[in-house]
């Protein structure tokens, strides 16, 4: 296909082409809106590549058929929404402890509960915060479009492979429906399956056979009751996640000469951008600063435009990024509480660019 | 005994002959489980019949949570540790990965029949090339003695102190005919580890159920009657007798399904899905 050519296809539908460009074998999952275009697509685009598709019994099941395809260093992944995640959560625990690469997507559905099927980024803190029981940490990657859901699967299981952790794709009920155009080209940076198979070779389940006569039998477990065990694996646990500092990734527009700079990512940050442009073309000079990766969290590049700026964190929740980001910047000279705005958009509504550009006038005012 | 002399005292001095050997995919390892407990002859008849199929180098084992959890240092296999009632949905995602590997699960009762029931009846319902340990022994041994899902009508527990009755908690759950009635099942039998006669029972029944996976015919399943005498409250031989006399008559031993000979033994109901 040309590097021209683009196909009209949902988030969804771009997660599935993405996964399968990347080299993914497996996939198990459970029905849940909005993402169902995802299985869909992979039950067909998976066998016709000689790969697996299973429909799972359940998201508990399907963490698990994940854990266990991951654990044999084939490129697999799930993906769900809402209260299909929280019952992932043991099996993603499972996964960081035992260093197992597993691929989740969570296209983001309003909660509490069931809640609704519309937009919401209510899943932020559960994605970046761990999620499950035990100290553990995803990494979380945040597309806004088509074309990021395609190219971010790409990274999400080189990151995976890379450091033998869950990468979790945290999108939204817009991100995951919107229809655009998508490039199907893979992104610069895509890494080929065989590098994937070569960082899985250390440590897959294969039977010891495939490694020589000689070979010693392998083990990946999470368990560790000696005395010690547990604390030296947490350590080695802790080394891997301030190693993952390097992936930070962020998007900055129109930050040069704004006073105000907008903190948004996934679905808020393409409205935010809109209203921005808006006020742009009225003089106001206001900015974006958008998380690729929610974490690790691009703290020092946030920091780094502190001087001369304040800042106004839009979400889909009741508060969860805006603490990332007053973390990244309280206790510094010169920063008050007026320093960080906030403005949340309940889970549960649809908004337009109109809906932002008052929240943005006020906290204009409000900061200077 | 320290384990490092554990090779040394094993074999044979000179003059003596060799009758009963270690098995090669057994680790030569001491267990933790306690003494008369049933998961040490469940394991070396799982290590003859991986020794004798030749197959221990491609060999997966995904082990579960219960006083088995540990069941992957005593097989020189490849192992993987699966959440508590997972190992069949971990198993599966195994076997799709690696479709050239012998994949097994080694359950105890509360892991593939109360938390696991799901995953283990919808990984033999699609008929995944997998075979199951189950370890029947009444009771939750590893937290201490509570009501397993098998656990007998009557039977005293630490959470059933007066004996679990059927009114409050049900009745003992029969898996290996429950398996039987899913069309994916190849293989589902239920054998017991009280006696020399019923050992060597389980051992051909053990031999089928991974068979039947290495002939791609489907999912097998092998439910043992084990003791648990920590637990139970009895000694080993006491333990033993119980099976036989208490567990035996509420779980009949026999082949319910084979897809190999598609004849069953009469010593079993036969489900016919
Ligand atoms: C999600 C979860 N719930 C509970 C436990 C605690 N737990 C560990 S083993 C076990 C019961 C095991 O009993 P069984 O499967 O019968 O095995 P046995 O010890 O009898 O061989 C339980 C409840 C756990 N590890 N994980
Ligand atoms: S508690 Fe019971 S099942 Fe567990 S090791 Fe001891 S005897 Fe065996
Ligand atoms: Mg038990």
């Amino acid at each position: 296909m040309s590097t021209e050519q683009r196909i009209l296809i949902k988030g969804n539908e771009a997660v599935a082409f993405g996964a399968v460009d990347a080299g993914l074998r497996c996939y198990f999952g459970y029905p849940i809106t909005p993402q169902n275009e995802i299985p869909e697509a992979l039950s067909t685009l998976l066998p016709e590549r000689g790969g697996q598709f299973v429909q799972a019994e359940s998201e508990v099941a399907a963490v698990n058929m994940l854990l266990g395809a991951a654990a044999c260093g084939v490129p697999s992944m799930t993906s769900s929404s809402g209260c299909g995640l929280s019952l992932m959560q043991e099996g993603i625990s499972y996964m960081a402890g035992s260093h197992i690469p597993g691929v989740l997507v969570n296209m983001q559905r309003g909660g509490p509960g069931l809640g609704d099927i519309g937009p919401s980024q209510g899943d932020y803190f559960q994605a970046v915060k761990g999620g499950g029981h035990g100290d553990h940490r995803n990494l979380v990657l945040a597309p806004a479009t088509a074309q990021e859901c395609y190219d971010c699967m790409f990274r999400a299981l080189a990151l995976a492979f890379k450091y033998a952790n869950p990468v979790l794709v945290l999108g939204d009920a817009i991100v995951g429906q919107i229809k655009e155009p998508v490039r199907r080209v893979p992104p610069a940076d895509a890494v080929s399956e065989k590098t994937l198979a070569a960082l899985a070779a250390p440590w897959r389940m294969e039977g010891y056979g495939k490694r020589g006569p000689d070979a010693q039998p392998r083990l990946l477990k999470s368990v560790y009751l000696a005395e010690g065990a547990l604390a030296e694996r947490n350590r080695l646990l802790a080394q891997k996640y301030a190693a993952m500092q390097a992936e930070c990734a962020w998007e900055c527009t129109d930050v040069e000469d704004a006073t105000l700079v907008v903190v948004a990512f996934g679905s808020v940050a393409r409205i935010a951008r809109s209203t921005i442009r808006r006020l742009r073309a009225e003089g106001v000079r206001v900015g974006l600063f958008r998380p690729l990766t929610l974490f690790p969290f691009p703290a020092e590049a946030l920091l780094a435009l502190l001087p001369g700026r304040r800042f106004l964190v839009m979400e889909q929740n009741l508060g969860q990024m805006v603490e990332d980001v007053r973390l990244a910047l309280f206790g510094q000279p010169g920063v008050t509480p007026a320093t960080v705005q906030w403005h949340g958009i309940m889970p549960g509504l649809f908004v337009n660019a109109d809906d932002l550009r008052e929240p943005m006038l006020q906290a204009l005012k409000e900061a200077f | 005994m320290p384990t490092q002399n554990l090779e040394e005292q094993l074999r044979p001095a000179a003059g003596e002959k060799l009758v009963f050997d270690t098995n090669p995919v057994l680790s030569e390892r001491l267990t933790h489980y306690c003494p008369g407990c049933h998961h040490g002859i469940a394991h070396r008849l799982v290590g003859e019949t991986l020794h004798e199929l030749g197959v221990a180098s491609r060999t997966i084992l995904v082990a579960s949570v219960g006083c088995a959890t540990f069941t992957y240092d005593y097989f020189s296999v490849d192992g993987l540790e699966a959440p508590h009632g997972r190992a069949c949905a971990v198993a599966t995602g195994v076997r799709r990965a690696r479709p050239e590997a012998v994949v097994f699960t080694y359950q105890g009762d509360g892991d593939m029949a109360a938390i696991g029931m799901a995953e283990s009846l919808h990984a033999a319902n699609r008929g995944e090339k997998i075979t199951s340990i189950f370890i029947n022994n009444t009771v939750y041994g590893m937290t201490g003695g509570q009501m397993a899902p098998t656990t007998l009508l009557g039977q005293k527990t630490t959470t059933t102190r007066d004996g679990r009755c059927m009114e409050r908690e049900g009745g003992p759950i029969h898996l290996a005919e429950i398996m039987a009635g899913l069309d994916g099942v190849a293989f589902a039998a239920r054998c017991a580890l009280d006696s020399v006669q019923h050992v060597r029972e389980a051992k051909k029944a053990m031999r089928t159920a991974f068979e039947v996976q290495i002939e791609g015919l489907g999912y097998g399943f092998l439910e043992l009657l084990s003791g648990c005498p920590t637990n139970w409250h009895m000694d080993p031989v006491a333990a033993s007798k119980r099976i036989a006399e208490a567990m035996i008559p509420v779980f009949p031993l026999g082949v319910f399904k084979n897809k190999r000979t598609e004849q069953s033994s009469q010593s079993g109901k036969v489900h016919h899905a």
